[in-house]
This record gives C-alpha cells, structure tokens and sequence, in this order.
C-alpha cells in the first residue's frame, strides 16, 4: 500500500508540474513561486528541527562505546571508537558522518544446520556512500547555473565528473553512481523481506522523488534537450531575486524542478532530517569520560532515598546481635 | 515450553510475515512474558497506581486517564532527553539493526527487530505528536495509543535487556536501549512494571541488596565463604564490615554473596584482598552495586545508586573499589556521579599496593575491580600459579554493559591471561563490542520467561559451542553477576559441557597465598586435576 501511494504522490506532482510548465500564466508558478516557498520551508523548517531539539538537553553521557577505553597507561585505548577526548570525538563524528563508520560494521546473520553465521555486509554502506557522495557532488554541479562567472573549484568538479567522455553531452560519473544507489536502495526495500516488512510510505516516496529527480535530470540532458542558457537565465534571476521566465523552457524542466521543490519542502518533515541529527546524536557526539569529569544534569533533583539513619533505625537489633558497628548503640 | 528440544527451538525462521506489522495483533505468550509486579512492592518505593493485574487479562486495571497520562510522560521526556526526541525523529528504517538482536536471532519474532521494538512507540509519536501523523494517520506512519497498542509495547519493552548492540550498527547511534527506558518508564507510570524488577528494586531500597538479604544474613553469607576459602585454601578471613576510616568501600552486585557460582567470585574478592592487606570495607547498607531501579526509571536508578556515596561518605572511605557486574558498570561509569556527585568528600582513587593513579575514574571515584587487579598484575604484585586452572579451557564473555557502555575489553583478558593458561577466543562478531548479551539481562531474568531467555542467549551460546567444539572450552568466565546467575541455565540447555565463573574466582584459584595449604581443590572445592586428591573427596 505504502508503495503505491508513493508513487502516485510522485506521479501526481509530475503530472501537475507537467500540466502547470505548458500553461503560460503558470509557469511563474511552476518556476518561481514553488522553488522560493520549497526553499524557504526547507531552510526555516530545518532550522526549526535542529534548535527544537537542541532546546532538550543532554542529561547524561551515553556515548555508545565501540573499542577499549581510555584506562591504564599500558592498555592500548581505541581514540576513535572509544574518544575521551573532544579531538577524538570529531575524529569519531567525522569518520561516522563522511564515512559512514557505523554502517560499514554491518553483518549478515544467518541461521545454517544450527549454527549462527555472521558474514560481512558491504553493500548498504557502499550503496548509501556512494548515493549522498553523488547527491553532495550533483547538488555542487548545480551551482554552475546559479553563478556567472562559474567559480574554478565548479567547472573543475563538472569537467572531472564527465571525464569519461562517453556520449554527447558527456554523461556524469555521478548520474550514474546516484540511479544504481537509488535503484539498490529502493530494490532492497522491495524483495528483502526484513526491509519490505519495515517500510512505511515515508520510505518509499523520498526514493520515488529522488529516482524522479535524477530521471528528469538525465532526459533533460540526453533526450529531451532543453534551453541551457534560458535556464540558467532562470536560476540567475531566482538567485538573484531578480526571477523571470525567460521563452521556450520545455516542460520537462519544470516537473524536474516541482520535483525538487518537492525534496527541499518535504525535507523538514521527514527522516530525511537525519542529515542534522547525524550531527547531534548523544551515542556518537560525546567523549567517554563520565568517570573522569563531572557533568551536570539540568533537571537533576535531589534523590528521595532510604537513608543509613533510617536503615540503621530500622535493624539496629539485628545489627547488634552480628556484631555490625552502628552510629547510635 | 520445557519440553522444547534444542534441535525444535532452533527452527527458526527469521523472514517476517507480508502482513504489515501494524495490522498484526499482540498476542502475550507463556514463557515470553513475566509476572506484574506485586502492589505492595510498588506501595515501598512510592510508584504510581499499584494495582493487581494479569497481562493474560483483557483488562489490564488501567486508571480512567492513563492514555492521558503516557502521552504526558512521553511529552516530558521528549522535553528531558535529546536522545528521545532525535530519536523519535530521524529513523531511516535501512534495516541495519534488524539482525543483530539476540532475541530476534534466537525468536524469529520479526517485532524484536530493533527498528520495529523502536517503532511501536515512534509510530504513536507520529500518530499523537506530529501534525502530519495527526492528519495523515497510517500514511505517514502514525496510529493512535489504544490499550492494544499499550499491550504491544509493553510486552516487547520486556523482550530487550538494553544491550545496545543495535545501536553500534546504526548510522545514526539510535539506541533501543534509550528507548527501551524511557518506554518502560512509562509503563511504570500505570504500575505496569514485572515483579522480577520491582521486588529487587523494593528489596534494594529497604535492605539495600535486590535479594532482601538481612543485615546479619548479608554478614552471615560472606563468613560462609570465609569458611569454605579456610577450608579449601587454608587461609582463614575475617572481612570487615561498615568499618569506619577503611581507605576502600567495596561494592558488589548482591548475587555475588547468594549463589553458585557468583559466590567463587566473591571468595576470589576476598581472597584477593586479605592476599594484599587491603585497608577495605563491606557495607551491609550499601551492600548492592546492582541497580535495578535502573530497569525502572532513571528516577529509581539515581534513587537506588545514592546509597553508595551516602555510605562512603560515612564510613569517611578514600575511594570506591566495584565488583564485577554489568549494568552496575554502565550505572557508575556513564551515571553516577550525574546522579549523585559529585563526590568531592572522596579522593582520586590511587592503587595503594602498586601507587597507580586511576585516571580515568577520578571524577566518579570508583575503580573496576578488573582495572584494579590487570594493574597488579602488570606491577608483579601477585604470585600466581597459572597451572591451577589448566584443567579448564576458558572463553570470555563480554558482558554488554561493560562493552557498549564503557570499553572494558582488555583488562579481564589481560587477567586470564595471567592466570589460565588455556584462553580461546569466541568468533570476532560475537565478542567484545560485537557481543552478544546473555539473553537475561535488564531485568529479564526471572523463571517464567524461560523460552524467550535461551532464545535470545542462543547467539552467545552458539559462539560458545563453537569454541567448545573446536578448542574443547569447558569454562566460560565473565565479569558479570547477571551473567553468572543466568548463564549457567543457558549453557546446560545449548552447551551442556561448559561451566560459567567469574573472572575473580579465576584469580583466586591462581593466587598464591602466604599460609596457604597444597591448594589440591579449587574455590568450589573440586578436586584439581593432578594434585592428588581426586578419589578423596567422596570419601570422606
């Protein structure tokens, strides 16, 4: 169910958009009033996300420690799995957040003839590095219709992106990379029954989108050629707060850029926030020093407990006869 | 259940139903669930709504608002804790942590995949605290909180002993264990809890240790040992208790000084420490370093760990030395001195046998008896004669809390080491960060849940089989006293051939003692291989 009303949320924005970029008196709506609000909610709603949850504390330091700890000088400490330290805290972060630390440890278990099998499994983590590397590299590529003249690193970033020279326009080592990612990741969703069986329709329909996203993207730049330099004239006047609609934009353009308004507006609302919650998970983001440095609970209280006088009221007898000392005779 | 073999229980099918999760209802077993908690037990430590009740009921005695009641609970802890919150939030569901629960690996009950126990409470927070889940309902993953749903959580609450090895594999560090807690806490707000919790949590706050033990019948218990030690070692003890200007307080989880085989760790403990001279105290007011409020609520936790300080401060003690346990370590090292510190009346904790500074345990002030005997090792400050224990092959067993919630990994290996000659390791994915819990641990470890315990100690008694099938290991030591007091039943059910001991009583079977006898037995007074006195003991 969750499938087929993902797709058809997708489906119906591309129809819309489709319908919307033909209709003149619509495509300032198509090609300016959407991407601003799609963008202005992404930027006010993920901001408002991360200061919500910054506004909860932290009341203890859980870090998930994955290797041996900061202890006697003669044990060899594991800086990075186990960091005491805020140096090894960002080393830890960055290895998680641009390598993907935690989800290369992945494995397979298996049951087979009664034993337990633990094989190595590769595949999610390279499909998921390989997808935002190429989301992060295409975005970047982007910017070339957003800036005149094209900054040095961006041309740079284009030219080693097509170095290939397959084809005419040269195709992107990223377009490629970012279909097969997707396509795995939305294939192993499907027919992996574990997967299939968590799905909700807020996993399907961000792969959905994002396939669209990257559809539109390569037929507009094989099949159904558009203006280049009109839309880039597009994307100038929206940069610059100048936006016009120049003649002659194909309509694929504007259900490739609904569908990217789409992303950017449903972003917020979504487990695709895990983007800033990566940065702020408490099993991560802390040293393992809770033995060495004092930390403070913000809503500590006072706990209500059963006190020695009271314990000692209470079995003084008892006590007594055992020879235990006690503060009152 | 018992009558289970374990060829049946292992036909376990680990590929889930069609059926979407939600649509398929909760249905408690025997053998899966433990008993409610007594009222009474409730009434001692002040917990809300005690009530009688049975989880096979349809009516569970719910008090009139108690929807009103979680939703609160839920919104104030979404407003206490940032892991909650985060959470609650930016779950991808990719499915990493799907396989590595023991108790899906070992139930094929695809609702203890951790994402899905994660789940049943995300999906009520979408559905009551989320705009979209208001509006959109099951479209965007959201239902509403029914007594059903409340059921389903509760009876999987109880399915996860907070191991954490999920949250090692996320991508996002999400932790079950966090929101196994902060879940149980909430059920603990309609007097929903398990007596196997609540009664040692009610014990703990009267008496001090979970198992009630008496003041005299705690003392009584530790000169029983000192008896046994006099006999099999010829050394006689005489251990102190609430001794006032001792430098050390000694705190150790309660099973220690109740059952086989904990207490040949505890004549490992005091064996040890009559060995070093140590200037030491027992307290029988602080005499539990479990800490089963933990499994409660934080509020019980801080409650329950307060005792420690409380008597250190008392007794005018330097430092606090911990036995072997494993959710008492992630109590200490990552919550005690946030809950109670800071311990500023005590001073850093220094070895006053080898001068070594504990660095890094001087905020908290409280040093792991593994990283206090590895030192003493390391600086020749005990005889050991390794050979006492070769007729045993050893495996260790990383206890989780230990392991995930702190990084314990090579001084108990360094320990064996020096005091067995034959060590073998468990395969890599099952040890140290990667292990797998006993299967019993949170709380879990009553009688009546016996199914779902070998269950989820299947995929630590599997690494087990393998190394005793392959190295011959007959002894699987641990630094754990929910490990030593569960482990056992878990071992003669899967690998029958293998024994569990502490990592101390190891120690004190190596450990040679000034005065000492021939040593021809071990600490459970079992004939040594080779010493002379197999035939003796029956006859005597």
């Amino acid at each position: 169910m969750g499938l087929i009303v993902s797709l058809g949320a997708v489906l119906a924005i591309v129809v819309v958009a489709w319908i919307g970029g033909q209709v003149p008196g619509l495509q300032g709506l198509f090609g300016i009033v959407v991407p601003y609000v799609a963008f202005v909610t992404f930027l006010f709603g993920f901001m408002y996300k991360v200061v919500n949850w910054a506004r909860s504390p932290v009341p203890f330091r859980i870090p998930t420690t994955g290797g041996q700890e900061f202890s006697l000088p003669w044990i060899k400490w594991s800086k990075l799995d186990n960091p005491s330290t805020t140096a090894g805290v960002v080393g830890r972060m960055a290895l998680e957040i641009l390598l993907f630390r935690s989800l290369f440890r992945n494995t397979r278990a298996e049951h087979r003839s009664g034993w337990l099998i633990y094989g190595p499994s590769k595949w999610l983590w390279l499909a998921a590095l390989g997808f935002h590397y190429a989301f992060f590299t295409i975005a970047i590529r982007h910017l070339r219709l957003f800036t005149q003249p094209i900054p040095g690193l961006i041309e740079a970033i284009d030219k080693i992106d097509g170095m290939f020279q397959i084809g005419a326009p040269p195709i992107y080592i990223t377009d490629v990379v970012f279909i097969l990612a997707v396509g795995f990741l939305f294939c192993r969703r499907l027919f992996l029954p574990k997967v299939r069986y968590i799905s909700l329709p807020a996993d399907y329909f961000p792969l959905f989108l994002l396939l669209a996203i990257g559809t539109t993207g390569i037929l507009m730049r094989f099949f159904f050629r558009v203006d280049i330099v009109n839309v880039k004239a597009l994307a100038m006047g929206l940069a610059s707060f100048h936006p016009v609609i120049p003649e002659g934009i194909g309509a694929i353009f504007f259900i490739h850029i609904t569908l990217v308004s789409s992303l950017f507006a449903y972003f917020p609302f979504s487990k695709l926030m895990h983007m800033g919650g990566v940065f702020m998970s408490p099993t991560r983001n802390l040293a393992n020093n809770s033995r060495m440095k004092m930390h403070i609970n913000p809503w500590r209280t006072p706990p209500k407990f059963h006190t020695y006088e009271e314990y000692e009221e209470k079995y003084r007898d008892l006590m007594k006869d055992a020879g235990i000392p006690l503060e009152r005779e | 259940m018992k009558d289970l073999t374990p060829q049946e229980m292992l036909r376990i099918d680990l590929h889930p139903p069609k059926t979407p999760w939600m649509d398929i209802p909760v249905k408690i077993k025997p053998g899966v669930y433990c008993y409610p908690a007594k009222p009474e037990k409730l009434e001692v430590v002040g917990m809300p709504h005690p009530h009688k009740w049975s989880p096979l009921d349809d009516d569970w005695g719910l008090p009139e608002d108690w929807k009103e009641i979680v939703l609160n609970g839920m919104r104030e802890r979404l407003e206490k804790y940032r892991s909650f919150k985060i959470f609650m939030d930016i779950c991808v569901r990719c499915g990493a942590c799907a396989d590595k629960c023991h108790f899906f690996l070992g139930s094929g009950d695809p609702k203890n995949m951790p994402v899905v126990r994660a789940e049943l409470i995300r999906s009520v927070y979408r559905g009551e605290f989320t705009r979209a889940g208001r509006i959109l309902g099951r479209l965007a993953g959201g239902r509403k909180l029914t007594e059903d749903v409340l059921k389903e959580i509760w009876y999987y609450m109880f399915q996860c002993t907070e191991c954490r090895r999920c949250s090692l594999f996320c991508p996002y560090g999400i932790d079950t264990a966090e929101v196994t807690i902060i879940g149980r806490e909430l059920i603990n707000l309609l007097g929903l809890n398990i007596n196997w919790i609540q009664e040692p949590v009610a014990n703990c706050y009267e008496t001090g240790n979970h198992l009630g033990l008496l003041p005299h019948t705690f003392k009584q218990n530790i000169e029983f040992m000192c008896m046994d030690i006099e006999e099999f070692v010829g050394i006689k003890i005489d251990p102190p208790f609430n001794r006032k200007g001792a430098e050390i307080l000694f705190v150790t989880p309660s099973g220690d000084i109740f059952a086989d085989p904990g207490i040949y760790t505890l004549s490992g403990y005091l064996m040890l420490f009559e060995h070093l001279g140590l200037d030491y105290t027992w307290s029988t007011y602080a005499c539990e370093g479990g800490n089963f409020g933990f499994f409660t609520s934080m509020e019980m936790a801080q409650r329950l760990n307060a005792k420690i300080y409380h008597e250190a401060k008392r007794l005018g003690v330097k430092w606090i030395l911990g036995g072997e346990c494993g959710h008492m370590w992630r109590v200490v090292h990552q919550y005690m001195a946030t809950f109670n510190g800071p311990a500023d009346f005590l001073e850093e904790p220094v070895s006053p046998i080898t001068g070594t500074k504990f660095e890094n345990a001087k905020s908290t002030k409280m040093v792991h008896i593994s990283e206090f005997t590895a030192d003493l090792i390391k600086h020749n400050k005990l005889k050991l004669d390794k050979s006492r224990n070769d007729h045993l092959k050893v495996t260790f067993h990383d206890s989780c809390n230990p392991s995930r919630g702190m990084g314990m990994f090579e001084e108990p290996r360094y320990i064996i080491k020096n005091v067995c000659n034959n060590f073998y390791e468990m395969p890599e994915n099952t040890i140290r960060e990667q292990t797998f819990c006993c299967g019993s641990g949170a709380g879990l470890n009553a009688g009546e849940n016996m199914e779902i315990r070998l269950r989820g100690g299947l995929p630590r008694a599997n690494a087990v089989k393998y190394v005793h099938e392959r190295f011959g290991v007959n002894m699987l030591a641990c630094v754990c006293a929910i490990d030593r007091a569960v482990l056992p039943a878990s071992m003669s059910y899967w690998v029958p051939e293998v024994k569990v001991a502490g990592v101390s009583e190891l120690v004190g079977n190596a450990l040679i003692m000034e005065g000492e006898n021939e040593r021809s037995v071990d600490l459970r007074g079992e004939p040594i291989p080779g010493r002379g006195e197999e035939e003796v003991s029956e006859d005597v």
